[in-house]
């Protein structure tokens, strides 16, 4: 599985993230006017999946054939994995005091 | 120079006549017997002296290949445009039609992607400015 951080690393990846929050099951050319007509986003198609090959390979972007299409969908689940670690051992102390 | 005809490749011409007229709503232009297949067009009820769009058998071996690989990427192969893309969607969606785009609006633009059953993908647009 590839590095969460390092794909949540670049500001398009994130944009298709968000993107894929509003709904599911979204075809790579769904995904690419979403970026051109919502945020301005000027890459090619092929950029595009290159991106979207590299949110799958960390989990964070699940993809399904029905019939002749392929569609997206976003999976946050390796996110919660990779904070997991921090947010349990922060649950156990108490916050930090703020400075007077 | 004008666009005078633009043209769609379908699995069966008599199959995809039958959607684009009865289902989208288009009306027969030209039909002129030609071997196995025929010169089919057709063309917008609302502009009938308008663009013609061929509807051209797909048989040639490079269509497929090419088709199958837009359409697994969800790109249409034409655009229609229409007056309200959600009161379409709405429409389509009793007689069956297959969307691989719901009615999503970004600014003035909405659109739509449906399965024509003839092997394309096609794109609804309204534009809507000043809304």
């Amino acid at each position: 599985m590839g590095d969460v951080f390092k794909a949540i690393s670049d500001p398009t990846r994130r944009l298709i993230l968000d993107e894929l929050t509003e709904r599911g099951d979204q075809t790579l050319f769904e995904i690419c006017t979403r970026l051109a007509m919502k945020h301005q986003v000027t890459l090619s198609r092929q950029a595009i999946s290159q991106h979207l090959d590299q949110l799958e390979a960390a989990g964070l972007v699940m993809t399904r054939r029905e019939g002749r299409y392929k569609f997206h969908t976003i999976d946050t689940r390796p996110l919660e994995a990779a904070v997991a670690r921090w947010l349990s051992s922060a649950r156990r102390r108490p916050r930090p005091k703020e400075d007077r | 120079m004008r666009i005078t005809l633009t043209s769609v490749f379908v699995d069966d011409q008599d199959r995809a006549l039958r959607f684009y007229t009865e289902v989208l709503g288009f009306v027969k232009k030209a039909e002129v017997p030609l071997g196995e297949h025929k010169w089919l067009t057709v063309v917008s009820a609302e502009d009938p002296d308008g663009v013609q769009l061929l509807l051209e058998p797909s048989d040639h071996p490079a269509v497929n290949p090419f088709r199958e690989a837009l359409v697994g990427d969800g790109i249409p192969a034409a655009q229609f445009a229409v007056d309200d893309v959600h009161a379409e969607y709405e429409r389509l969606r009793k007689l069956d039609v297959v969307f691989t785009q719901e009615p999503m609006t970004m600014g003035p633009v909405t659109t739509a992607v449906l399965d024509d059953t003839c092997g394309n993908l096609i794109q609804l647009t309204q534009l809507t400015w000043g809304a």
